[in-house]
């Protein structure tokens, strides 16, 4: 088995990160403070082709795949979750479209989405629940060739930037169905944005429609089909996008403690002398591999077109918990300069617990798994 | 200015942020690289930033040249994607242990081989050797004009290339005949990063290896054999700090602390 990455990935990660380092660092303090989405690196993402990794050439994406995606992810979450997190729900926003979009939906919306001209999102959560899916209460009514779609949508990432939000309402008893909604219909608005400790620079809000005429042909496959296109578009896209934010957490835990551990001196001695900054140092190290692992080969899976809810899932919870964990455990390395401001460590760990539910809970986690793990090793 | 074809010389060097792990071989005297990553050197991806930019405005070719062992080729593949056109890897034992009279040798036969160039672009030096003689031997060897330590280049109505060279407080205005080889610092240009599709095609794209058999380099004057300068030793040298003890009386000691800085030309 080859674990190696190609000479175009490798080269891939090192321009992500030229660009993670010289162009989103600098604006890290304002995101924290204002909570603002700088647009200006939105759009250079797009720039430099991140918005299309997951989009075919032939509708102006590169088709670089997921294991591509997954290294802009980590590089760019090693550097800020924040703008990690704003890229990775444009991708989730992309999902719908690409894989179950017709031609012609492709044509309309993933050429400008690819050049970051549009921004997506998906929006299914709400009030009543994000675990309870066929809970929803949005209603979209036919009328004509139209439907009118009313519902209040909330914790949806990208909710005040985004300009084609994909939509999952009611349809019937039961029946989930997904529409593309897009920024400026009548009775479709941007509600409260939220004011979150961690993920500070990554818009998280309402989205709000009263009344909102949507076209027929804007509707996603076919009346009922918006149960399947959200699960398999939050799994397939949004829960990796979510792992991949928070493995470049845990890669910065790690660089951080090994640098912290070998400048900062007690009893005339770096502290990495020291065995107990060891032990920590190696968890961190430990939880790195293994949640560098998980993440890369559940997103090969996904490259060789295999099923992977379960491997998703996994990774999700294992990296996101982990994410956690090593930034509790570089605070302790750090002793108590790890919860002042000026230090990175109390913001690794404010920009981990926002993505431990993000794309789902923990415990959705573990029942997607429970499922394949009680078929499987019956 | 119509179309122009722009080479751009480009060397692969030790990553200079990670020069802490670097070590030298105490018997060859050499630089171990095995352990530190490679990167393109940075000067010189102003001078590759610096080709695209006129390539974009004017029209043209840009041509990257390295003269480098086989693991450079991911060097010219970074350039490829950044944007350019075409790369050419001189690589062959021949052009081992080479200086940098035997260097630009090398490369000045290769230039010759490409033909039609309007503008030769390098970085002003590299991070390793830091010598900042080839973009002049170069020059030399081609015999076209060269200027060093450029900030900026224009091109002026009648053809001529007009550069602002820094100099110690500022910079002054040399304009020159084309061909010419510029060498560019860091205040010309902020280098691109290659995009996702960039990066993709470069790797579908070929790396040209010439050999010195393809440049019909003289054995004598290429790789050690044609080297006239050898290094002797690298060290790192020791730094370390002149230390006076003036003892006495505070007083006295003032006085007599006045008394050296005044000596030493301080006050």
């Amino acid at each position: 088995m080859d674990f190696s990455f190609t000479p175009e990935q490798e080269m891939l990660r090192k321009a992500v990160r030229e660009f993670a380092e010289k162009e989103i660092a600098p604006k890290l303090d304002e995101m924290d403070e204002t909570g603002k989405v700088p647009m200006d690196l939105v759009k250079r993402m797009s720039e430099l082709g991140f918005g299309g990794v997951l989009i075919a050439k032939e509708y102006g994406g590169t088709g670089a795949g997921h294991v591509a995606r997954t290294i802009i992810l980590e590089e760019i979450g090693r550097v800020s979750a924040a703008m990690a997190n704003t890229l990775q729900i444009h991708h989730l926003g992309e999902s719908p479209i690409i894989y179950f979009g017709t031609d012609e939906q492709k044509k309309k919306w993933l050429p400008s989405m690819a050049k970051g001209k549009k921004i997506g999102a998906l929006a299914l959560t709400e009030p009543v629940g994000g675990s309870d899916v066929l809970g929803i209460q949005t209603v979209a009514k036919k009328e004509g060739d139209a439907y009118v779609v009313s519902g209040r949508k909330c914790f949806i990432t990208n909710s005040h930037i985004s300009d084609v939000c994909g939509v999952i309402a009611k349809t019937g008893e039961k029946e989930l169905t997904c529409f593309v909604v897009e920024k400026g219909m009548p009775g479709f608005a941007p509600g409260r944005e939220e004011n979150k400790f961690g993920l500070r620079g990554c818009n998280t809000g309402e989205v709000v429609l009263e009344n909102c005429k949507v076209p027929a042909e804007n509707m996603i496959g076919k009346p009922g089909d918006g149960l399947r296109v959200a699960l398999s578009c939050i799994s397939n896209v949004g829960r990796p996008g979510v792992t991949a934010s928070a493995l470049g957490i845990v890669r910065r835990c790690l660089e951080e403690a090994v640098k912290y551990a070998n400048k900062r001196t007690l009893y005339g001695k770096p502290i990495a002398d020291i065995q107990a900054i060891q032990w920590l140092v190696t968890d961190i190290y430990m939880d790195y591999e293994i949640s560098r692992w998980m993440t890369y080969y559940a997103a090969w899976l996904r490259d060789q077109g295999a099923r992977c809810d379960t491997e998703n899932s996994l990774a999700k919870l294992w990296v996101t918990r982990g994410a956690v964990r090593c930034a509790e455990r570089l605070i302790d390395i750090f002793g108590a300069y790890g919860v002042l401001n000026e230090y990175i460590p109390q913001r690794l760990l404010r920009d981990a617990w926002p993505l431990v539910s993000a794309a789902g809970t923990s415990e959705i986690m573990r029942l997607v798994m429970v499922r394949e793990v009680l078929r499987k090793f019956a | 200015m119509n179309s122009l074809k722009v080479i751009v010389c480009i060397k692969q060097v030790p990553d200079p942020q990670q020069l802490s792990k670097i070590t030298i071989d105490p018997v060859s005297k050499t630089i171990r690289r095995e352990d530190v990553p490679a990167v393109i050197n940075p000067l010189d991806k102003h001078a590759l930033e610096e080709g695209l930019r006129i390539r974009d405005e004017y029209g043209g070719r840009v041509i990257v040249l390295s003269m480098c062992p086989p693991h450079a080729e991911v060097a010219c593949r970074e350039a490829l994607a950044m944007g350019a056109d075409e790369a050419i890897l001189l690589c062959d034992r021949a052009f081992a242990g080479a200086d940098t009279l035997s260097t630009s040798y090398s490369l000045s036969l290769a230039i010759k081989r490409i033909r039609g160039f309007n503008m030769i672009l390098c970085g002003n030096e590299t991070v390793d050797g830091s010598t900042g003689q080839v973009p002049p031997q170069l020059a030399d060897f081609l015999n076209i004009p060269h200027v060093t330590r450029a900030r900026k280049i224009e091109f002026t109505n009648d053809g001529m290339v007009r550069v602002e060279r820094s100099i110690e407080y500022g910079y002054m205005v040399v304009e020159a005949t084309l061909p010419a080889v510029i060498a560019v610092t860091k205040e010309i240009n902020v280098p691109r990063i290659p995009t996702v599709s960039g990066i993709l095609d470069a790797h579908q794209r070929e790396v040209k290896i010439w050999t010195a058999k393809d440049i019909e380099a003289e054995e004598e004057r290429t790789g050690l054999a044609g080297s006239p300068t050898q290094v002797a030793d690298i060290f790192s040298p020791e730094i370390g700090r002149k230390g006076e003890m003036l003892r006495g009386k505070p007083e006295e000691v003032a006085k007599l602390l006045v008394q050296r800085l005044h000596e030493l030309g301080v006050i």
